[in-house]
């Protein structure tokens, strides 16, 4: 989310899922929308059904191609070349938007200086995509407005996902379609409160509502509000956690509700570092393949178990509702945290519900500053909504940017090819997705039925890969990389473009970030783990 | 708000938007029109006969396919009307199996209401002849279960997998009396392009589509689904301690009232006998049960000896917005270390 | 220079008795006489009187032989060619006078019709343009094209032409529709998924003469300015098909279709579509659905397709007949085409004439004609002499005219105010072996499994008045079963959302007005007073007649016969099937087996005998 608050000041969907069903043309870009997302998926039908443009841009031939007008079979990692090719098709033909351009974004010439090296041979080499698709495609989001964009992991899983996402939002705003109805840029976020994990920061560099943790104004103000010093130095990012848990240089870890032993990329690297640590802590509501290595597990409460909330996609925050008692002795995740530190001696834990702790939100956090519990109760409100008369904010920049300059920042790009590269050991790309039928690695794991319906995982292979390797659908396959090996049963399909297999990571049975590159993004420290070199074989 | 028109209906005098069926404008204004293949979501096809009106200066004719124009004067009821609706009804209910005890859609059910609105007359019905109902339930999905011996033929369903889910999985199959919904080639659900979203079988007005485990609920509790981030706000039905239904809210901003397979019928794991229900503390290599007390002294006690740096919190984008403020606040008040990250990137 | 032109009928009924070979025959035996050169064959189109066929017919001066076969050939060529002697055994023979007549257009089958819409059909070889241009053909194109197309619907309006597919719309009227409807892009379909049992006006039509309907969708798109059109054709039609594509091919290189047609800067082009035999694709929203490629059923009325038709463009669309009529209307104005019919029918109606009279064949008569003059006149009359019972008119979803409505003139509104209907021109003739409530289970029994399954009156309701009158045929009907048939073909009519099944009651309707009496039998006597329906019939045999011979016994497939040679036989009623087998085995000169429908005893009548079997006798 780095690209976006860099370019829009504001890491998050800008419109509402509502609107996508009245676009004019939506671009779907490294997103199974019908899969990951379905009930957005839905929408993106009912837009299409109104009349309209779809373009699906994806490595594999996603389900939601059957509706599309535009399919764009990219080359994995080609999504910079592929958009700013687009970009630069848009500004040769004059169908940028000059008036929007002009005054609401700066940096214009800068960035198309950029745009030179983008021509249409050059993109279309490096995306594998025919050069008048390519013409096509920018002349159907530049010419159908409202134009929306979704996006996925399938952009920010990266080594350059930052330039990704860059890429994206310039493309929306040389076409103004920021600050509109049904337009915007607009990442589908994976997980139930990815968006609220965000906006309370737990992330290592800011606190609640992206104040920054070096930023001396925030850091005084939480200092005050917890009555404690903090500490000024930005945190590790997820991988580097486990980098420095590998290094010894982290000790003691406490990890809630998450199964890095499947989902981490480069996986036997963060196994061996959970093993390395002196102490560690692991809070879910499973006994998972990573809780199996801990010193200490602790219990928690499902979300039918408390009360709280959740904010989706769409920045709407909404209340959770206990419906049962918990199981057995578990406890809500915040109850437990807050009797460790009252154990432990600290103040300001003393919580009695999870309404004292939201009360607590809204003091610190401008951006929920007017939601409260009693107007939640009425329906989900969207952030920002900085005081308790203000209604929410279904479109994000409708009259100014959060940059300084209140203008959105073109950004130059140039192209990058992924970090793991094929080479004669490795000659094919792994790329990941998901299922529709299973979520992460978790859950749904633990529901019957669900397994019974994805049908266990298979590693996608194009038909024609598989004859030139002698493979035929079904058969068990080795799978290797340079990080480690897997066995899992082939299927042959033309989802997968030649040259590219997919696999899910949701099976313990086919732990797929064995595999996977840690290469990080520079920005956003986001793991490659859409690109990876593979090779094949019979097993 | 688009132009108001003005029309009687029964004599009595309704406003209803330009555009609206005369059906959609006399259930607005409190007016019961009996009604079988219309749904309010989808599009109005007319074929179920049973919504028939007559039209002053017109031939009857269907209200759900026929729009209001002002000063129109509608009649729901007359003695032709009534006649033929109730002789439509009555062929329905011959070729309809009524197990109604064993049905789960009992005293939901659409073929219920209308048979108290309509009346039949049991006499006419005994005098059919009634076919055999023996096509095989197909049961092969998971989730829903599909009895033809109860489908009404009002196609809700396909335009349901056509409108709302875009999936065209099912379709009328075959000619005349031999009429059913089926899939392509025929073949049990499980084995078609199904997505399983359950979409169809929340509308399905009878007992043709129904889940395969329907357990009433003792109470419902809306809350939102905690799959993926569309968040899509639910009704949760418990009993016993347990979860046992998941529908989606009706006028929900994000979902519209739809759900998918996973916020429907995927929330059993709550259930899921290997939850964990005690603190495991390792001891000699092997995690044991431990209590609550035992497990919080000995976090507190040990985490005491790694602040700063050299510790590290992972937080969950799963849990809720209360868990992660107070994880941030205890990683960085507590604990003095920004080492705070979840997996938003994964 | 030819002196003689010779035209053998090409018809599909023709060929399938022989034209073909009859056309090897007459090459060949030309050649062997060398008069290859005096003598033109023409493969014309059918000339309506299958039954005779293969027609034969010698111009100029139109000498009229029929059932020719190959090996008659060469007599005909010798005899009457070559010396000018009648071959008096091929000609025609008057069913009722006896008379052997010898030009064509003497005969009864042909002197009472009037064809319009026939009129190049068995005349013109229709795989080539050029006769039917010198008919006269494409000059109606001509003129519509000088005209703003408001003034061809005004034409078309004021000559009072209504559509020949069954329901009788104005033809204008629907143009004007159409016109007015707003959008660039419009179609013209022509409706030939012609689906009728014994139906093949259309047919004949397409295989005769293609371009005459080619020629109506011309001027139809330039009323409503369409620049494209569909012909949705049944697959079971292929000679039909061929010689569509065979005339579209031609039009098309004499610049009658494509680009700026005959200069006047119209573009229209035509593509066929092959339907694939349901009936129900004939009703015009299936249709429409069909040629997109949906699943053909029909879909609620309004918007009409005048509004909303093909991919939700205007269309119009109209039946073949209807079609081939517009050329005419066109060429010689709407004040000639409406000086033949009625006050409100005008023109004439192609009906397929079939069943129990003596002629059978394809008959075109001007509108108000009596159906008296159609069976008797062209018809010939009834069969072996037996009496008249009912017209059966419509197709399967007309209705049964009784003797009664004899001088009932064919016209839409009287057939409909009778119970029957126009349709697309289907005429059964029964006599009096024909027991009505089995004619209304078989039409049923096809409506009832062509109806596309949508709404519920006419899925089910077509199916339970199928198994109610299955049950009455074969001795099950209960009393209360009169009511109730009539009860659901009321709300099946009234409740139906189409053509199909608002009119598939019809059989049963008029049936149940005309010849309730039969029902009654059936139900309450368990009698079938035509002696139609098997299970009501007993087989006898009349001991004084009987001579002994034994045929009947060795038939019986039950073995229900017994009785010594030369000994009158006795038929056992326990076994007795009523198959039959014992009746046609039974010399036509003894005639000893009889049968009768007396009644069969309900459960109450049947007197326990004193061997304690429950026996009929």
């Amino acid at each position: 989310m780095a690209g976006l608050a860099t370019t829009l000041g504001s890491g998050a969907m800008t419109n509402t899922i509502g609107e996508v069903s009245d676009s004019a043309c939506i671009m779907a870009i490294g997103t199974s929308t019908t899969e990951a997302h379905p009930i957005i998926g839905y929408q993106v039908k009912k837009a299409v059904r109104r009349g309209a443009k779809l373009i699906v841009a994806n490595p594999q031939e996603v389900p939601l191609v059957r509706f599309a007008d535009l399919f764009l079979q990219i080359r994995p990692g080609s999504d910079v070349a592929l958009l700013m090719g687009m970009a630069r098709v848009i500004v040769e033909e004059g169908l940028h938007n000059q008036q929007y351009i002009e005054e609401r974004t700066e940096n214009f010439e800068a960035f198309k200086e950029s745009l030179s090296e983008f021509s249409l041979d050059f993109v279309s080499d490096i995306t594998g995509v025919p050069e008048e698709k390519i013409v096509e495609a920018a002349r159907m989001y530049a010419q159908n407005s409202p134009a929306s964009l979704l996006y996925c992991m399938g952009i920010t899983q990266h080594s350059h996902g930052t330039d990704n996402v860059l890429a994206l939002s310039n493309l929306a705003l040389i076409t103004g379609n920021l600050g509109n109805i049904s337009g915007g840029v607009n990442p589908l976020r994976g997980q139930n409160n990815v968006q609220g994990a965000c906006d309370m920061g737990s992330l290592p560099n800011v606190y609640t509502g992206y104040q920054k943790v070096e930023d001396e104004g925030a850091r005084q103000k939480f200092e005050g509000s917890w009555k404690i010093e903090l500490n000024p130095k930005p945190g590790l990012t997820h991988t580097e956690i486990f980098d420095a848990a590998y290094r010894n240089d982290v000790k003691a870890l406490y990890l809630v509700g998450e199964n890095p032993v499947l989902t981490e990329a480069n996986a036997s690297h963060s196994i061996e570092a959970m093993e390395k640590l002196e102490f560690f802590v692991v809070q879910d509501i499973f006994l998972n393949e990573t809780a199996q290595k801990a010193d200490v597990v602790l219990p928690a409460a499902s979300f039918a178990e408390k009360n709280g909330t959740f904010v989706n996609t769409e920045r709407r925050v909404q209340r959770v509702r206990k419906v049962i008692e918990p199981v057995g002795e578990a406890k809500p995740d915040w109850w437990i945290i807050s009797a460790i530190a009252n154990e432990m001696g600290a103040e300001g834990f003393a919580y009695n519900s999870a309404a004292d702790i939201f009360r607590e939100i809204s003091a610190v956090t401008p951006s929920y500053a007017g939601i409260t519990y009693e107007r939640l109760e009425h329906g989900g409100i969207q952030w920002p909504c900085p005081a308790e008369d203000h209604p929410g904010t279904p479109v994000l920049h409708t009259e100014k940017f959060n940059t300084p300059s209140g203008k959105g920042k073109l950004m130059p790009l140039s192209y990058r090819p992924s970090e793991d590269c094929c080479d004669f050991d490795f000659p094919l790309i792994l790329t990941t997705e998901r299922s529709l039928y299973q979520f992460h690695s978790t859950m749904t794991r633990y529901s019957e039925g669900l397994d019974e319906l994805s049908g266990g995982e298979h590693i996608k292979i194009n038909p024609a890969d598989a004859e030139r390797m002698g493979i035929a659908d079904g058969d068990l396959v080795k799978v290797k990389s340079r990080r480690g090996e897997l066995e899992v049963k082939a299927r042959i399909t033309r989802r997968s473009q030649p040259g590219v297999a997919a696999l899910s990571f949701h099976f313990a049975e086919c732990p797929t970030n064995l595999l996977t590159s840690s290469a990080l993004d520079p920005v956003a420290k986001t793991p490659e783990t859409k690109v990876c070199a593979i090779s094949i074989e019979k097993a | 708000m688009s132009e108001l028109i003005t029309l009687t209906i029964d004599g009595v005098e309704i406003k209803a938007e330009k555009g609206t069926s005369i059906l959609r404008a006399a259930l607005e204004n409190g007016i019961y029109i009996p009604h079988l293949c219309d749904h309010q979501d989808l599009t109005s096809v007319g074929i179920c006969r049973v919504c028939l009106v007559e039209i002053e200066g017109r031939r009857p004719t269907v209200s759900c396919m026929t729009p209001v124009e002002e000063g129109m004067v509608v009649t729901t009821s007359s003695e032709e009307l009534d006649m033929t609706r109730k002789v439509n009804m009555e062929l329905l209910i011959l070729h309809h199996d009524y197990d109604c005890q064993n049905c789960a859609k009992n005293s939901y059910c659409k073929l219920q209401e209308l048979t108290r609105y309509v009346g039949i007359d049991e006499e006419r019905i005994s005098a059919m002849r009634a076919p055999a109902l023996d096509f095989p339930i197909d049961d092969s999905n998971p989730y829903y279960q599909r009895d033809m011996n109860k489908c009404v033929l009002c196609g809700i369903c396909v335009r349901t997998c056509e409108e709302i889910q875009g999936d065209e999985c099912i379709d009328f199959a075959f000619r005349g009396i031999e009429t059913r919904i089926s899939v392509l080639g025929d073949k049990p659900i499980i084995d078609s392009t199904c997505v399983t979203c359950g979409e169809c079988v929340s509308r399905c007005p009878v007992g043709a589509l129904v889940p395969q485990k329907a357990i009433e609920p003792t109470y419902e509790v809306e809350t939102v689904c905690p799959f993926c981030g569309c968040g899509c706000n639910i009704l949760v039905g418990a009993r016993g301690g347990k979860l046992v239904s998941s529908t989606a809210v009706e006028d929900s901003p994000v979902s519209g009232g739809s759900l998918c397979v996973k916020g429907r019928y995927g929330l059993s794991f709550v259930n899921s006998p290997e939850r964990l229900t005690t603190p495991l503390i390792r001891r000699d290599g092997e995690l044991v049960e431990a209590s609550w007390e035992e497990a919080i002294s000995l976090i507190s006690e040990k985490l005491g000896q790694y602040k700063g740096d050299q510790f590290a919190t992972i937080a969950s984008a799963k849990c809720t917005v209360e868990d992660n403020y107070v994880l941030q606040k205890f990683t960085r008040a507590v604990m003095g270390t920004n080492n705070i990250d979840h997996c938003a990137r994964l | 220079m030819y002196e003689r032109h010779i035209l053998i009928c090409a018809g599909t009924g023709c060929i399938s008795s022989g034209a073909d070979k009859v056309q090897e025959a007459l090459i060949k035996s030309l050649q062997e006489h060398n008069l290859q050169d005096k003598v033109r064959i023409i493969m014309s189109g059918c000339h309506g009187f299958c039954e005779k066929g293969p027609l034969f017919i010698v111009f100029p001066e139109d000498v009229f032989y029929c059932g020719v076969q190959a090996e008659d050939v060469p007599e005909l060529v010798e005899e009457y060619l070559i010396k000018g002697n009648m071959v008096e055994r091929l000609l025609y023979k008057d069913p009722v006078s006896e008379e052997i007549v010898i030009n064509h257009d003497k005969i009864m089958f042909y002197s009472k019709q009037q064809r319009l819409a026939l009129r190049n059909c068995g005349v013109i070889d229709p795989e080539n343009i050029d006769e039917y241009i010198i008919r006269g053909g494409y000059l109606g194109l001509k003129n519509a094209l000088k005209m703003e197309p408001s003034e061809v619907v005004e034409e078309i309006k004021s000559s009072g032409l209504r559509g020949r597919g069954g329901a009788g719309f104005p033809t204008g009227m629907k143009w004007q529709f159409c016109l007015s409807s707003e959008g660039a892009k419009k179609y013209v379909v022509c409706n030939a998924d012609e689906g009728d049992p014994g139906a093949f006006m259309d047919r004949s039509l397409l295989e005769g003469d293609p371009h005459a309907v080619l020629e109506g969708m011309m001027i139809t798109g330039q009323a409503i300015n369409a620049d494209e059109g569909y012909i949705y054709v049944r697959s079971e039609y292929p000679l039909a098909i061929q010689r569509l594509r065979t005339a579209i091919r031609q039009a098309e290189e004499y610049g009658m279709l494509g680009e700026n047609i005959l200069g006047f800067g119209f573009n229209f082009k035509v593509k066929i579509k092959e339907g694939a035999g349901a009936f129900v694709c004939g009703e015009e929203t299936a249709l429409l659905a069909s040629i997109e490629g949906r699943r053909g059923v029909p879909r609620h009325r309004p918007p009409f397709p005048a509004v909303e038709g093909l991919w939700n463009k205007p269309t119009v669309i109209n039946n073949v007949e209807t079609l081939a009529n517009v050329p005419l209307i066109l060429r010689r104005g709407a004040e000639q085409f409406a000086s033949v019919g009625t006050e409100g029918s005008k023109g004439t109606k192609v009906f397929a004439l079939t069943g129990k009279v003596n002629n059978t064949g394809l008959v075109e008569v001007p509108m108000g004609i009596t159906i008296r003059e159609v069976v008797f006149d062209i018809g010939g009359g009834i069969r072996f002499g037996k009496k008249f019972k009912a017209a059966q008119i419509g197709g399967p979803s007309g209705g049964c005219i009784p003797e009664e409505h004899l001088d009932l003139p064919i016209d839409f509104d009287s057939l409909t105010a009778a119970g029957a209907m126009m349709g697309s021109g289907g005429l059964v003739v029964v006599d009096e072996d024909t027991c009505m409530v089995d004619l209304a289970r078989y039409f049923l029994s096809f409506t009832k499994k062509e109806s596309c399954g949508q709404c519920i009156p006419c899925r089910i309701g077509t199916n339970q008045m199928y198994d109610i009158l299955e049950d009455i045929t074969e001795g099950r009907g209960k009393p209360e079963d009169v009511a109730l048939l009539e009860e659901l073909a009321t709300a099946v009519k009234k409740g139906s959302m189409c053509g199909l099944g608002q009119t598939a009651p019809n059989p049963v309707l008029t049936t149940l007005r005309y010849f309730r009496d039969e029902y009654e039998a059936h139900v309450n006597e368990k009698r079938c007073p035509a002696l139609v329906c098997k299970p009501l019939l007993q087989y006898y045999i009349d001991a004084e007649k009987c001579i002994g011979c034994q045929r009947c016994i060795k038939a019986c497939p039950v073995d229900a016969i017994t009785g010594e040679k030369k000994q009158p036989h006795e038929i056992d009623q326990e076994l007795c099937t009523q198959c039959s087998a014992c009746f046609d085995a039974c010399p036509k000169k003894v005639s000893a087996v009889v049968v009768v429908s007396e009644g069969l005893k309900t459960e109450e009548e049947v007197e326990v005998c004193e061997e304690g079997c429950k026996c009929q006798s």
